[in-house]
């Protein structure tokens, strides 16, 4: 029976099936899940967690054949590390990933959340089913940030599983040269790549915002992108050291801390403050230009 | 067809009358009750310019009355798809108001949209998904709709379509055909109080546009009011109750389509024996139609007032032979161009 028959014998069946406004209970969490299939069932999203998983491979087996060599232990941030202990893989991987490869997995995938919905004219009928657009905003950061943790956790744990495989898992030997069990220094490296997820929530409320500014997808992820990098260079810049404390990219090496005897948690906090301060201004300044843009795509 | 007669005759007889702008202004932007239940759009002075400085809409108060099939007509550019992007909260009005089924917009949106469905400016859906799973993820974001019979109304939907058998293929082969009959169902995954098609045949071939007008005749006879767009005026005239013709951003002229049409003067053909020519053009001046012309057997003369019937059984009781009468009143196609001075597919 179609819609039209059950609404002109106009029975009281017609008069359920007539739509009401009121939400239905679990709505969020529907809308989340199909978000969360949307961007995890996208091919070439795959094809991206699947390149940032790669890196840990690729670095792994670059230290594992050229370990008896003269060039074995040496290397920037952890990597001289990994051939004694697997577990620095982890690390030495996310060192590696986060200047260039994580800003630009954000860029393809905050471009893709609205300036990609706009540009395929899904958004148009997504604001027609309604859905508020607050809420769209904010499932779509969720989404998001998931993916971008699903990146993060990607690369942690295809690196953890290279470097027990190439090298074996150890006790740790800390920054300080003090040793800990190795359940404590796997502890310690969950705590480097959750600290890392979390310091790139600013550049995701960057990332929304410049997708709210335009249909063209790739333009969004380019700027976005563009802010990483220019960041990062001006935090090499000593002229600029007033202001490098407020920088997106500045506190982003500081998971260090982790590695450290004592954790100092007031360094790792303020680091996330400068993460909120970042999400609470772009997440504001992409509410208001959502709430009121003409989808005119 | 009863889907015409019956059903406006429960709705105001919406008189032929001048729309938008040159109406005085202010006169009637007090919503009276009446109002509220009998129109399911109405707009007031309703205006977008773009940043562009294009004048899109021109001050437009359209008057959509309930259980009515509203043809919203015009040339490409002259400003339908913006004024629906309007209506559904899409685009923020330069000024001027818009009520949907008697809330307003863009305010009311999260009440009045469930009840609304929508096809805006062709189909939009995500290519590497399939029809169902793409109807899925529209209802998923409908926070109002009950996940538990979403499967069966998408598969509804479909059906109703004639989509069924490619609901699982990725959309981006769809034929263009197929796109447009997408968008169709994903207005149709619940029932309706409006449907809001703007250019619902555009892609389908003579088929499917037959289609697409059985399918809005249907809905209308089941009481859901439709409001479609077209810029061409053959592929939908037959199914509306209601016209409304846009040029350059302006409401040219609105109302029932039974008073459009009569408003055109319709000429009257007969055909007689040849010796009788000059009797008949007696019997026509007689019955008081103007313009009386002959051209060889057949006379041509204004209808006026005169019933068809009046002038054949004229004809008959003065013992005259009628071989063939006929009335012509012109297309809305001649009204529009009457109206706007420029052919109907002319963009500006
Ligand atoms: N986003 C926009 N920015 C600037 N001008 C626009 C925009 N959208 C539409 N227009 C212009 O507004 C006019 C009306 O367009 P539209 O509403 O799409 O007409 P229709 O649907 O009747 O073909 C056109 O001249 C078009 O170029
Ligand atoms: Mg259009």
């Amino acid at each position: 029976m179609s819609h039209a028959d059950v609404l002109a014998d106009g029975s009281a069946d017609a008069a359920e099936l007539r739509p009401s406004s009121t939400p239905v209970r679990g709505a969020w969490g529907r809308l989340v899940r199909s978000e969360l299939r949307l961007v995890f069932g996208r091919r070439r999203n795959q094809a991206l967690l699947a390149g940032l998983a790669a890196v840990p491979l690729l670095l792994g087996l670059v230290l594992f054949v050229t370990r008896d060599s003269a060039l074995a232990g040496q290397g920037p941030g952890f990597v001289g590390r990994v051939t004694g202990n697997g577990l620095f893989l982890v690390v030495a991987a996310l060192i590696m990933c986060l200047p260039f490869l994580l800003p630009l997995t954000i860029g393809i995938a905050t471009g893709e959340a609205i300036a990609g919905e706009a540009s395929s004219g899904t958004l148009r009928y997504l604001l027609a089913v309604p859905v508020s657009r607050t809420r769209l905003l904010a499932v779509k950061a969720v989404a998001t940030m998931t993916f971008v943790a699903a990146a993060v956790l990607a690369i942690g744990l295809v690196a953890l599983a290279v470097g027990a495989a190439f090298f074996g898992l150890t006790d740790v030997t800390l920054l300080s040269g003090t040793t800990i069990p190795l359940a404590d220094g796997v502890l310690r490296v969950a705590g480097v790549a959750a600290y890392v997820t979390l310091s790139l929530t600013g550049l995701v409320a960057v990332g929304l915002f410049f997708s709210t500014l335009t249909e063209v997808p790739v333009g969004a992820m380019a700027a976005t992108v563009i802010v990483a990098i220019v960041s990062a260079v001006l935090d090499t810049l000593p002229q600029l050291a007033a202001i490098h404390p407020a920088l997106l990219t500045h506190h982003w090496l500081d998971f260090a801390e982790f590695l450290r005897v004592e954790v100092d948690w007031g360094v790792l906090s303020s680091g996330m403050a400068v993460q909120a301060a970042w999400v609470a201004i772009f997440g504001s300044l992409a509410w208001s230009r959502f709430v009121t843009a003409d989808v005119s795509s | 067809m009863t889907a015409s007669g019956t059903r406006s005759s429960s709705v105001p007889r919406d008189r032929l009358r001048p729309a938008g702008s040159t109406e005085p202004a202010g006169a009637d932007v007090e919503l009276d009750a009446s109002d509220v239940t009998a129109l399911a759009v109405r707009t007031e002075g309703l205006t977008k310019r773009f940043r562009s400085g294009q004048l899109a809409v021109d001050g437009i108060g359209l008057r959509v009355p309930r259980g009515s099939v509203y043809g919203f007509l015009g040339p490409n550019g002259s400003g339908k798809t913006t004024t629906i992007r309007m209506l559904l909260g899409l685009v923020r009005p330069t000024s001027g108001v818009a009520w949907l089924l008697g809330e307003p917009m863009p305010d009311g949106a999260g009440h009045v949209l469930p009840r609304v469905g929508a096809l805006v400016e062709g189909p939009a859906f995500h290519p590497y998904l399939g029809g169902r799973a793409n109807l899925a993820r529209l209802d998923a974001s409908d926070a109002t709709a009950d996940p538990r019979t979403a499967r069966r109304r998408s598969d509804e939907a479909l059906e109703r379509v004639g989509l069924t058998a490619a609901a699982s293929k990725p959309y981006r082969q769809y034929s263009l055909g197929m796109k447009q009959r997408l968008g169709l169902a994903a207005a149709l995954l619940r029932p309706r109080e409006l449907l809001v098609l703007d250019e619902p045949t555009n892609g389908l071939d003579p088929q499917g546009t037959r289609e697409v007008r059985l399918l809005i005749r249907e809905l209308a006879d089941a009481g859901t009011t439709v409001l479609v767009s077209s810029h061409l005026l053959t592929e939908i005239e037959q199914v509306c109750t209601h016209l409304g013709i846009m040029g350059r951003g302006k409401l040219l002229v609105q109302g029932e389509r039974q008073v459009l049409t009569e408003r055109g003067v319709a000429r009257v053909t007969v055909t007689t024996a040849g010796e009788q020519v000059g009797a008949a053009a007696e019997v026509l001046t007689g019955l008081g139609l103007a313009e009386v012309l002959a051209d060889g057997v057949t006379l041509h003369a204004l209808l006026g007032a005169t019933a068809p019937e009046e002038v054949s059984a004229a004809i008959v009781n003065a013992g005259l032979d009628l071989v063939g009468l006929q009335v012509r009143r012109p297309s809305l196609e001649e009204l529009f161009v009457e109206l706007t001075g420029e052919g109907f597919d002319v963009a500006r």
